[in-house]
C-alpha cells in the first residue's frame, strides 16, 4: 500500500487486510466476537460462577443452557466469566512482551558494538528452554499467580520480539536515509525514533498476532495443569482440565471453554496471516 | 543446430504482440520483433517500457497476473502458441540469459552438473556420464572458461560474476539455439568484464551464426553489439532501423532525447535532457504515449497514435512529426566560460568566495573493514584536495574503495589513518564527534533513491530536518528554507506535502539534493547518484547538479563507475584501483592520455556512442 | 501450540562464515565453535535452573514435610538431601554429580522413606517412555511435514494449497490441551474407539499397547505438523520465486526436475531447520501431551515434580530436557551446513 493510498483514505476506515482479505475478515469479526463475550460476558451471566446448581455433569437444561460443571456450577456463567482472565493476562504480557522486546532490540540494532552480541547473546539463552519448561520453572520458584504468570509468558516470548526488531534495526540502519541523518549530527535517540521505529513497524505488527496467541497458549497450559490459576476462579483453560472428567455425562462443560480459546487463537492467526499477505502484495514490507 | 527452411529469411517472427494485465491495461501492445541468423537486434528501453515483458512472451513466459491477450511467434520455421509448444522449443529453439548471473545459477548445482542438466533436458546429452562430463567442458571451453574437471567441479559462488555469467551463457547455448535471448546480461559487472563479455557474444555470434536478441538500456552498450536496434517507449516499439541509423540518425524525438542523454567519455558536452517523466502503465494517453513530454507535439499527437512506419529504407518510426527532429550534436561543447568549473567558480565570485582555496583535503586516508578474524584494508594512502567549487571525481569499478571514501569524508566510516581536513582542521572520524559546523560543511547523496528519503516522513519534513540541526532554525524557517530548495532542485511545490512512495526515483534523488544543500555545505559528496536512475533521468540529475555548483558555488566529491558521467561533471578526477589512487588529473588530460595502465584498459573497455558513430563513419566514408 | 524459539541455525552459521573460510577445517571449526557455545548455555541453564529452584524461602526439606515438620526429620531430610551445605556448594556438587549421571534423590520419596530415592533411577523408565512417544511423532512427523508443506508450497494460491494450509492453520495454532480434549471427546466419547487415557503399569512397554499411544501421538502431530506444514510451505514458496528456477524454467528444464533437483534442494536447509524447530518443539511439547493422557513420561514427571514441589526431581527433568532442546539444535546446524555449498566450501 502506497503512502498515496493511506492519506487518502478518511480516518476511520479499516485497514485493506481487514476489509479486503477473506481470512482478515473472518478473524476480526471472530476476535470481536471472543472478546466481546470475554469483556462484556460477566454481566450478562445468569448464575454466579461459584454457586453449586446442582448435580454435577447434568446435561444442558432450562436455567443452564450449557448445563453443569463437575461439581454442579452453571458453565455458561462460567464461561463468560472465564474469558476475561485469558484476555487481560494475555493482553498483559504482550504489552510487556512488545516494551522488553523492542527495547532490547533496537538497543542492540542500534549499538554496532559490544553491547549488540552481549544483548542478543543473553537473549539465545533464553530461546535455548522449552517455553513451558520456563513457564514451570517460574511457577515452582514464585507460584502460580497472575503476575507471575503474565512475567514468565513475557520472559519467554520476548526474546523472538527482540531478534525481529534487532534483524529490521540493523537493516534499516544500513539504509541511505538514516546514514544522511547519522552524517548531520542527529542524536541517537532522536534516530531510533524518528528514523528507525515508524520503519520497522511492519515486521512487528506481522508478529502481533501470533505472539498474542502464543502469550494466551502458554497461560492457559500452565492453568490447565492445575499450576497456575487456583480454583474457583472461572477460567478457560483451568475448565477444560477441571470437567475432564465428565466429558461423557456433559461435553459441552469442556467443549464449549476449549471452542472459546480456539477461535480466540485462530482469529489472530487470522488477521496475522492476512497482514503478511497484504505485505507481500504491497512490496511495502518494511 | 536446428533445420532452417530458408537460411536467409527470419528466424524469430513475433507480430502483434499484446501481453495486459488482469484489468486489461497493456504492458505491451503490437510489438513485433524479427531476427535473421547471426543478426543481433538491441531491443532498448528504460525501465517501465516493456522490453522484458517482451522478451519473456517470446518464451510463452509471463509474470504473475500478466497474460498474452494476441500475437503470432515462430521460431526456426516453427509456431509457437500452445504451453507444450513452448515448453518443447525452450533451450531448443530459443535460449534466455537472465541479468543476474549471481541468483540465476542453481547454488547446490555444480557448474558442469548445470550444463549435463541442460544437456540432458533436450535429448543432447551422449553416452554415459564421462562422455556427457565431456561435451559439458567443452561448453565451457566454448565460452572461453577453462575446460579442467577442477573448473566444472565449483559451485557457483565459488567462481567471479564475469564467469558465472559465461556460464550462463554456455548454459543457453549449449543446445545450439537457433535465438538467445539476453536480458541485461551485462548489468551489474565492471567495464572491464562487460567488454568482454560483449566481445565473447559477437564472437560466438560470428562462429555460430546463432541470432540474439539483446535487451538493454544502455545506448552505449547495444551500439557495440547490434546489427539493429529497436527502441521502446511506454510498451511499443517507437522506433526500429539499422544500429547506424538509430544511433547516428534517430527520427523519434525519445530515440533523439537518449542519445543526447547519454554520456560519453570521449565527446565530454553537455547532455540536453528530456521533459517530463515516463508515464506509467494504465496512464497511457490515447494517442502517441511520448506527447506529454515531447518538443515536436502537435494537436494530432493526443488524440491520434502513430503508426510504425518506415520513413527511410530499413527504418520505422512511430511519430507523426519525425522530419522535425533535429539531429544530434555531438560537437555541443559548453560554450566558452560556461563549463561547470567556469560557471561555479562565477557563483563563487557572487556569493563572494575566491577560487582556488582548497575547502577539503584528505591526507594519507586509509579505511579497513573488521571481519570476524581479518581487517580488511579497502583504503590505503588516499590523499587528494578538492578546491573551492571544483567538482573531483573518484572513479573505479566495484571494490575500489570509492564508497569508502565518501562514507570517511562523511563522518560515516572512521579511518584507520589519515586525516581529513577542512579548513586547516581534521576532523574527527565520526559525525557524531563533529562540530554542527564541521558537519554542515560536508553533506552527502547516496546511490539508491529507493532509500534516499525516510518513507514514513513528507518530503518537506525531511528536508526541512537537517536546517533545524545543523542551522538551529526553527520549524517555520527551516520549512520555508525546504520550501526554498525544493525550488532550487526544479521540484513543484505540491510535492512538499507527499511521501517518497508518490516520488519517481529522479524525483526523490533531487529531494535527497535539496535536503543535502539545506546546511549550506561547502562539499557535496555524491555517491553513484545517477547510476540506480534511467539515462534521460540521469542527465536531468547531472544537469541539475551542475546548475546548482553555479548557483551556490558548491565543491563537489563526485564518486562514479561510469568515465561518461565523470567527463560531464567533473574537472578533476582520480582512478582507483583496489583502494588505492592510480593516477590522478584532470579530466582532459586522464581521459586523452591516460598514464597508468590500469586507466588505459579502464578506458578502452568503456563503452562509448561516439567511438561507434565514427566508426561507421569511418567505414562508409 | 508450536513455539519456534530455536535460534536459526543459517543466521548462526552465516556470523560464523568467515571465520569458518579462514580456518584449515571449516566445518571442524564451525562445529567445535558450536558445541563449546552450546556447552556454555547449558552452563548457564544449569545455574538458572539451581537459581529457579532455590529461590523460595526454606529449603527443600521444609517444603516437602511442610511448616509443621518435626525438626528432626527435618534435619534428617536436610542431611540425606545435602541442603545443610552453602548454596555454591551445593550447586557445584549438583553439577559434579549430574556429569557422573548423577541426579540426587527425590526429596519426596526420602522424606516418604521411600526405596526408589534415587532420581537417576526414577527417571530411566519415564525418559524411556518419552522417547517411545516423541520418536514415534518424529517418525510420522518429519516426513508429513515435508511432504504436504512442499506441495502446499508448489500448489500455492490453488486449492490443493488450501486444502492443506486452512488445516495447518487451525491444527498449528491451538494449545495441544484444546486439540487433545476435541480428540477425545471425537475418538472416546463419541466413537468409543480410543482410550481416553494413556497410562501404563509399572514396567508395561507403551509400544505393548499402541492403541493408548495413537491419541498422544495425534495430539502431538497436530500441533508440530500444522506450524511445520506453513513455515516449509512459505519456505518453498520463496525458492520458487528465484532466479535460477526462473533460469531453469526459461531454459527448458522439464518442471519435474525443476521441482525436484532446483527448489526441492534448494528449499532442504530452510526446512531442516524448521523440522529441528519441530523435534525442539515436541521436547516441551511432550510436556502438556503426557499430562492431557496421563502418560507416564518425563513430562508427567516434571508436573508432579512441580506440584508436590520435589526441587531435585524439577531440576533433573529440566536439565534433561534443555540439553535435549540444544543437542537438537546443533544437529540441525550440521545438516544444514553440508545441506549448503555455500556453508560447506567457505566462502570464495
Amino acid at each position: 500500500m502506497t503512502a498515496a493510498t493511506v492519506r487518502a483514505r478518511p480516518r476511520w476506515r479499516l485497514p485493506a487486510f481487514i476489509t479486503k482479505d477473506k481470512g482478515g475478515l473472518a478473524g476480526s469479526v471472530i476476535l470481536l466476537l471472543v472478546v466481546g463475550v470475554a469483556l462484556l460476558g460477566p454481566a450478562f451471566a445468569p448464575h454466579s460462577s461459584v454457586a453449586i446448581l446442582g448435580t454435577p455433569g447434568h446435561g444442558p437444561a432450562g436455567g443452564a443452557p450449557l448445563g453443569l460443571d463437575f461439581i454442579g456450577r452453571d458453565v455458561l456463567s462460567r464461561l463468560l466469566d472465564g474469558g476475561r482472565s485469558t484476555l487481560l493476562l494475555g493482553g498483559a504480557a504482550t504489552l510487556l512482551i512488545y516494551l522488553v522486546g523492542i527495547a532490547v532490540g533496537l538497543t542492540a540494532g542500534y549499538a554496532q558494538s559490544i553491547a549488540d552480541p552481549l544483548l542478543m547473546r543473553t537473549v539465545d539463552i533464553f530461546l535455548s528452554f522449552p517455553a513451558l519448561l520456563v513457564m514451570l520453572l517460574f511457577v515452582t520458584a514464585f507460584g502460580g499467580g497472575p503476575v507471575v504468570l503474565v512475567g514468565a509468558a513475557a520472559l519467554v516470548l520476548f526474546p523472538g520480539v527482540a531478534r525481529i526488531v534487532r534483524t529490521a534495526t540493523v537493516e534499516v540502519m544500513t539504509r541511505s536515509y538514516v546514514e544522511a541523518a547519522v552524517s548531520w549530527g542527529e542524536r541517537a535517540f532522536a534516530i531510533m525514533r524518528r528514523e528507525v521505529l515508524p520503519n520497522i513497524v511492519a515486521p512487528i505488527v506481522a508478529d502481533l498476532g501470533i505472539r498474542f496467541s502464543w502469550a494466551i497458549i502458554l497461560i492457559a497450559s500452565v492453568n490447565y495443569l492445575g499450576l497456575g490459576l487456583k480454583p474457583p476462579t472461572a477460567d478457560w483453560g483451568l475448565m477444560i482440565s477441571e470437567n475432564r472428567e465428565i466429558i461423557s455425562s456433559n461435553p459441552l462443560s469442556v467443549l464449549a471453554p476449549a471452542a472459546m480459546l480456539a477461535l480466540l487463537v485462530i482469529s489472530v492467526n487470522l488477521i496475522g496471516d492476512a497482514y503478511v499477505r497484504q505485505l507481500g502484495r504491497s512490496g511495502d514490507s518494511r | 543446430m536446428t533445420d532452417l527452411t530458408d537460411p536467409t529469411g527470419p528466424v524469430l517472427r513475433a507480430a502483434n504482440l499484446r501481453v495486459e494485465l488482469a484489468n486489461g491495461a497493456a504492458i505491451i501492445e503490437d510489438v513485433a520483433v524479427e531476427l535473421r541468423p547471426g543478426e543481433i537486434l538491441g531491443l532498448v528501453g528504460e525501465s517501465g517500457s516493456g522490453k522484458t515483458t517482451t522478451a519473456r512472451s517470446l518464451f510463452g513466459h509471463y509474470e504473475r497476473g500478466l497474460a498474452l491477450r494476441s500475437g503470432e511467434i515462430t521460431v526456426a520455421g516453427q509456431q509457437l502458441s500452445t504451453v507444450a509448444q513452448f515448453q518443447r522449443a525452450r533451450g531448443r529453439l530459443l535460449s534466455y540469459v537472465p541479468q543476474n548471473p549471481g541468483t540465476s545459477l542453481n547454488p547446490s548445482l555444480r557448474i558442469l552438473a548445470a550444463i549435463e542438466d541442460m544437456l540432458r533436458a533436450h535429448q543432447q546429452a551422449g553416452n554415459g556420464r564421462t562422455e556427457t562430463a565431456g561435451q559439458a567442458a567443452g561448453q565451457l571451453g566454448r565460452v572461453g572458461l577453462p575446460a579442467s574437471r577442477e573448473f566444472g567441479r565449483r559451485f557457483p559462488h565459488q567462481v567471479s560474476g564475469g564467469q558465472q555469467q559465461r556460464v550462463c551463457i554456455a548454459i543457453a547455448l549449449s543446445c545450439d539455439p537457433a535465438v538467445v535471448v539476453l536480458d541485461e546480461p551485462t548489468t551489474g559487472l565492471d567495464v572491464v568484464t562487460q567488454d568482454r563479455i560483449l566481445r565473447e557474444l559477437v564472437r560466438l555470434r560470428d562462429e555460430r551464426g546463432v541470432a540474439m536478441l539483446y535487451i538493454t538500456h544502455d545506448l552505449a552498450v547495444v551500439g557495440q553489439v547490434a546489427t539493429r536496434i529497436a527502441v521502446m517507449y511506454a510498451g511499443r516499439i517507437v522506433e526500429q532501423g539499422s544500429a547506424e541509423q538509430i544511433l547516428s540518425a534517430p527520427r523519434h524525438p525519445y530515440t533523439r532525447g537518449l542519445v543526447a542523454s547519454t554520456p560519453d567519455h570521449l565527446r565530454p558536452r553537455q547532455l540536453t535532457a528530456m521533459a517530463g517523466i515516463a508515464v506509467g502503465v494504465g496512464e497511457r494517453p490515447p494517442g502517441c504515449a511520448f506527447a506529454p513530454r515531447c518538443p515536436q507535439r502537435v494537436d494530432r499527437c493526443d488524440a491520434e497514435l502513430p503508426g510504425l512506419d518506415e520513413v527511410v529504407p530499413g527504418q520505422f518510426v512511430r511519430c507523426f512529426e519525425w522530419a522535425a527532429t533535429p539531429a544530434v550534436d555531438w560537437s555541443q561543447q559548453w560554450p566558452a566560460g560556461t563549463t561547470p568549473l567556469a560557471r561555479a567558480q562565477a557563483g563563487l565570485a557572487a556569493v563572494g568566495n575566491g577560487p582556488g582555496r582548497a575547502v577539503l583535503e584528505v591526507e594519507g586516508l586509509c579505511a579497513e573493514y573488521r571481519g570476524h578474524a581479518a581487517r580488511n584494508q579497502v583504503v590505503s594512502d588516499v590523499s587528494f584536495a578538492v578546491r573551492a567549487g571544483a567538482c573531483v571525481a573518484l572513479v573505479g569499478e566495484s571494490g575500489s574503495g570509492k564508497t569508502t571514501i565518501a562514507r570517511a569524508i562523511a563522518g560515516l566510516h572512521p579511518p584507520s589513518a589519515g586525516r581529513i581536513v577542512v579548513d586547516g582542521k581534521p576532523l574527527p572520524g565520526r559525525a557524531r564527534d563533529r562540530s554542527a559546523e564541521q558537519r554542515r560543511k560536508i553533506a552527502i547523496v547516496f546511490q539508491n533513491p529507493a532509500e534516499a528519503l525516510n518513507p514514513r516522513h513528507t518530503v518537506l519534513s525531511s528536508v526541512a530536518r537537517p536546517a533545524r540541526i545543523l542551522r538551529g532554525l526553527d520549524q517555520a524557517a527551516a520549512e520555508a528554507e525546504a520550501r526554498r530548495l525544493l525550488t532550487a532542485v526544479r521540484l513543484p511545490s505540491r510535492i512538499a506535502g507527499r511521501y517518497p512512495a508518490e516520488l519517481s526515483g529522479g524525483e526523490r534523488q533531487r529531494v535527497a539534493v535539496a535536503r543535502a544543500l539545506v546546511g549550506q555545505p561547502e562539499v557535496l559528496v555524491c555517491d553513484e547518484v545517477t547510476s540506480s536512475l534511467d539515462v534521460s533521468v540521469q542527465a536531468v540529475v547531472l544537469e541539475l547538479l551542475a546548475d546548482l555548483r553555479r548557483q551556490f558555488g558548491i565543491s563537489m566529491v563526485f564518486i562514479t563507475h561510469d568515465l561518461g558521467v565523470v567527463a560531464t561533471v567533473a574537472e578533476r578526477v582520480l582512478i582507483l584501483n583496489a583502494g588505492a589512487i592510480c593516477e590522478e588529473g584532470s579530466t582532459d588530460q586522464v581521459l586523452n592520455s591516460p598514464a597508468h595502465d590500469y586507466t588505459r584498459r579502464l578506458l578502452a573497455a568503456a563503452p562509448s556512442l561516439s567511438s561507434t558513430i565514427s566508426g561507421w563513419d569511418h567505414g562508409s566514408g | 501450540m508450536a513455539i519456534s524459539t530455536a535460534t536459526s541455525a543459517t543466521g548462526a552459521a552465516g556470523q560464523d562464515q568467515r571465520a569458518a573460510a579462514i580456518g584449515r577445517h571449516p566445518v571442524l571449526g564451525f562445529l567445535l565453535r558450536r558445541i563449546g557455545a552450546a556447552l556454555v548455555t547449558l552452563l548457564v541453564a544449569s545455574i538458572l535452573i539451581f537459581l529457579a529452584t532455590n529461590v523460595l524461602p526454606g529449603n527443600a526439606a521444609e517444603v516437602v514435610l511442610g511448616r509443621n515438620a518435626q525438626p528432626v526429620a527435618l534435619h534428617h531430610l536436610e542431611v540425606e538431601l545435602n541442603l545443610n551445605h552453602p548454596e555454591v556448594q551445593r550447586y557445584l556438587s549438583w553439577l559434579g554429580g549430574m556429569l557422573h549421571g548423577n541426579f540426587g534423590k527425590s526429596a519426596v520419596a526420602v522424606a516418604e522413606g521411600r526405596p526408589d530415592a534415587n532420581i537417576s533411577v526414577t527417571l530411566g523408565s519415564p525418559l524411556a517412555d518419552s522417547g517411545i512417544l516423541a520418536g514415534l511423532t518424529a517418525l510420522l512427523l518429519i516426513p508429513l511435514t515435508l511432504a504436504l508443506g512442499a506441495y502446499a508450497g508448489l500448489r500455492a494460491g490453488r486449492r490443493a494449497d488450501h486444502l492443506i494450509s486452512v488445516p495447518a492453520l487451525v491444527a498449528g495454532g491451538l494449545p495441544e490441551f484444546v486439540t487433545g480434549t476435541a480428540l477425545i471427546f471425537l475418538f472416546f466419547t463419541m466413537l468409543n474407539l480410543l482410550p481416553p487415557v494413556a497410562l501404563l503399569s509399572p514396567g508395561q512397554s507403551p509400544l505393548s499397547n499402541l492403541k493408548a499411544l495413537v491419541l498422544p501421538v495425534l495430539t502431538l502431530l497436530a500441533v508440530a505438523v500444522g506450524a511445520g506444514v506453513r513455515q516449509v510451505r512459505a519456505g518453498m514458496v520463496e525458492v520458487l520465486q528465484q532466479d535460477y528456477i526462473l533460469f531453469a524454467t526459461m531454459n527448458g528444464i522439464p518442471r519435474r526436475r525443476v521441482v525436484l533437483r532446483y527448489a526441492l534442494r534448494n528449499a532442504l536447509a530452510p526446512s531442516v531447520q524448521i523440522i529441528a524447530q519441530n523435534l525442539q518443539y515436541l521436547v516441551g511439547g511432550i510436556i502438556i501431551v503426557e499430562s492431557i493422557y496421563s502418560y507416564p513420561g518425563i513430562g508427567t514427571y516434571l508436573v508432579e515434580a512441580v506440584t508436590s514441589r520435589d526441587v531435585n526431581e524439577v531440576q533433573a527433568a529440566a536439565m534433561i530436557l534443555a540439553a535435549l532442546y540444544i543437542g537438537i539444535n546443533i544437529i540441525a546446524d550440521l545438516i544444514v551446513i553440508f545441506l549448503v555449498p555455500k556453508l560447506r566450501t567457505g566462502m570464495s
